[in-house]
């Protein structure tokens, strides 16, 4: 069962899998993704914002939090300050590189989040079927009827502001994404001869569904989250740069922006630089994003 | 057709009422006591019991809601409890400050984007598709709020030869050149994704349709390549374009609080996020609440559109 999940998709778009060329021995989907010059140059960066993320309290970093009014809006290439300081005098550099540690963490965090709802309801509509399915969509369709941001407002409203509670808000606008994705390949999945044969063979609702539709759906899902963390990322920021997610003075790099702003008129790289570093991770998530979706899923191209 | 309509309106309905009743639980189970917050930190607990009971807060959530509801059909959104003004005037004064912008992105975004798109798939791997390609994924990367305020750093900063924040100048006349003026770097900003995923999905269907059997028949009957691509190629995506002007058309309208934020624009959503910090919540509620009905309203079209556009869509 080892190239089924392209085939789930494949099937999940009523399409019959393009035929081997005889002779010629098919490259394997990692071989497809190593050959993209593009998504290796974005998993190269994403490797390296993780890597300053994970080593960052070993770097010889100054506290990111420490203010030096002295040096307050010093500019990028100053002696020690190698991207130069905010209004309060604080390393942004340092701060760029704690600010990773917040950005891959929420991106890693709600995408998890969201692909675990998700999927485990997206299961149960489409497995189960009949009232259950019909009540699990009506309220995904409500949940679809607001505009994303304008329901991520209304949880954190409800909630309050916060990085934990704007995490949570973009996790659950994205749930109906991968809800409703997972629902339409397991539609397919579930009269297909093997899961039948399960069924027939005895075998626990549990188990077909654990052992046999979970597998063939996973591939697709994780090519999804894979263009989808980026997107978290950005919003999650977003939210906090317009103050309804992290609070000041967390080194985060959508509150640096919103700090930074105050200042476009006389220090601009304060408000350019974190979302720079922004920018670039989410352009190389995105690059090795669609570098394997093309390499696993290339029907979804 | 008239069936189909009236199916989708009645479904739309429902989506609307099932909108309205979440916006309400949401804020309802706030934490947060409204009386507590109109009466101030020193009212005894008899005024405070009385003011709930006047309120209404003291009734189960469902007739309360059901309460909001028939106020809310009347066109009564209640009262801002910043402002002390009525709600509806305040939402549809901002809501028309969104729909400029939006519409000044959706005129930016869909036919720069389509055209990007046919011209990168027209010419299929040449120096053309390539920088239209790399620049839609750039597009796509970059956070808008950032991209605003790089524009208002180049173009008003620096250069100073546009506005960066405002929609009109607090000492211009007022007038619709003075609207415009202000409205090109946030339009810019908005339209900056949408155009980039419009492009990408232009040239992915095109590349499609340039694939089939027709098209070589096209070609092969000497028909010139602006007739193949403009004529035969474009009336085959259009139905594809459909839904993706639709969801872009919903995303630009949401996308407009970050926007709105980064240029002071006097819209929903710069209201909507104000409102949040000061716990203004009949604001929140009517503004989520028209925003939501629009999208839907956008939703319902773009389905309609698709009958319209491609005559092998019948609906029973």
């Amino acid at each position: 069962m080892a190239s089924s999940g392209g085939q789930a998709v494949a099937q999940a778009i009523g399409e019959a899998l393009p035929r081997r060329e005889i002779g010629v021995r098919p490259a394997t989907s990692w071989q497809r993704f190593l050959a993209n010059r593009w998504a290796i140059a974005g998993a190269v960066v994403v490797l390296v914002v993780v890597l300053a993320a994970t080593l960052a309290p070993f770097l010889p970093l100054r506290d990111p939090n420490v203010t030096q009014p002295a040096r307050r809006l010093s500019p990028p290439f100053s002696p020690g300050y190698v991207l130069g300081a905010d209004h309060l005098g604080r390393d942004l550099f340092s701060r760029v590189i704690w600010g990773s540690r917040v950005s891959l963490l929420v991106g890693v965090l709600s995408t998890s989040l969201a692909m675990s709802v998700g999927t485990t309801v997206g299961l149960t509509a489409g497995y189960y079927g009949g009232r259950a399915d019909l009540l699990i969509m009506r309220g995904i369709d409500i949940l679809m009827a607001f505009p994303y941001i304008l329901l991520a407002i209304a949880l954190v409203a409800a909630l309050g502001p916060g990085l934990l509670n704007a995490m949570i808000a973009v996790a659950v606008v994205n749930i109906s994404f991968y809800a409703r994705g997972v629902r339409s390949a397991v539609l397919l999945l579930r009269e297909q001869e093997f899961i039948v044969a399960a069924r027939a063979a005895g075998a626990t609702e549990g188990r077909i569904l654990g052992r046999h539709v979970l597998p063939n759906i996973l591939a697709p899902v994780l090519v999804f989250v894979s263009m989808n963390i980026g997107w978290m990322i950005t919003e999650t920021a977003g939210l906090s740069f317009i103050g309804l997610g992290a609070q000041p003075p967390s080194a985060d790099w959508g509150t640096m922006l919103a700090d930074g702003r105050q200042f476009i008129t006389v220090a601009s790289h304060v408000a350019a630089i974190p979302g720079l570093a922004l920018f670039i991770l989410v352009l190389g998530l995105n690059l090795a994003g669609d570098g394997l979706r093309d390499a696993f899923d290339p029907r979804l191209r | 057709m008239w069936r189909y309509l009236v199916r989708r309106l009645i479904a739309a309905i429902v989506v609307l009422v099932g909108v309205s009743f979440v916006v309400f639980l949401v804020l309802h189970l706030t934490p947060g006591d409204p009386a507590q917050v109109l009466l101030g930190p020193r009212a005894t607990p008899d005024e405070l019991v009385r003011l709930r009971q006047e309120l209404g807060l003291d009734r189960p959530v469902l007739i309360q809601y059901a309460r909001w509801a028939s106020h809310v059909l009347r066109g009564d959104f209640g009262r801002s409890i910043m402002q002390h003004r009525a709600v509806l005037p305040e939402i549809i004064r901002r809501f028309s400050a969104t729909l400029i912008l939006t519409a000044g992105g959706v005129m930016l975004a869909f036919p720069l984007g389509t055209l990007g798109g046919i011209v990168a798939a027209a010419r299929q791997g040449t120096l053309v598709d390539r920088l239209t390609t790399t620049a839609a994924m750039l597009g796509v990367s970059m956070p808008a709020f950032w991209v605003g305020l790089l524009l208002i750093i180049t173009f008003s900063v620096h250069l100073g030869w546009l506005p960066g924040t405002g929609m009109y100048s607090p000492t211009g006349s007022g007038g619709l050149t003075d609207l415009l003026v202000h409205l090109i770097l946030p339009a810019t900003t908005l339209a900056l994704v949408p155009l980039s995923i419009i492009s990408r999905l232009t040239r992915s269907s095109m590349l499609d349709v340039i694939g089939e059997d027709y098209i070589r028949t096209a070609r092969a009957k000497g028909l010139s390549d602006r007739a193949v691509i403009g004529k035969h190629a474009f009336r085959n995506i259009l139905v594809a374009m459909a839904t993706v002007f639709g969801l872009q058309a919903g995303f630009l309208l949401a996308g407009a609080v970050y926007v709105e934020t980064v240029f002071s624009w006097p819209g929903i959503g710069f209201m909507m996020v104000n409102a949040i910090l000061t716990r203004d919540f009949p604001l929140v509620q009517g503004g989520v609440l028209l925003v939501a009905a629009t999208y839907v309203l956008i939703n319902l079209g773009t389905d309609l559109l698709y009958a319209y556009v491609d005559p092998r869509i019948r609906y029973g």
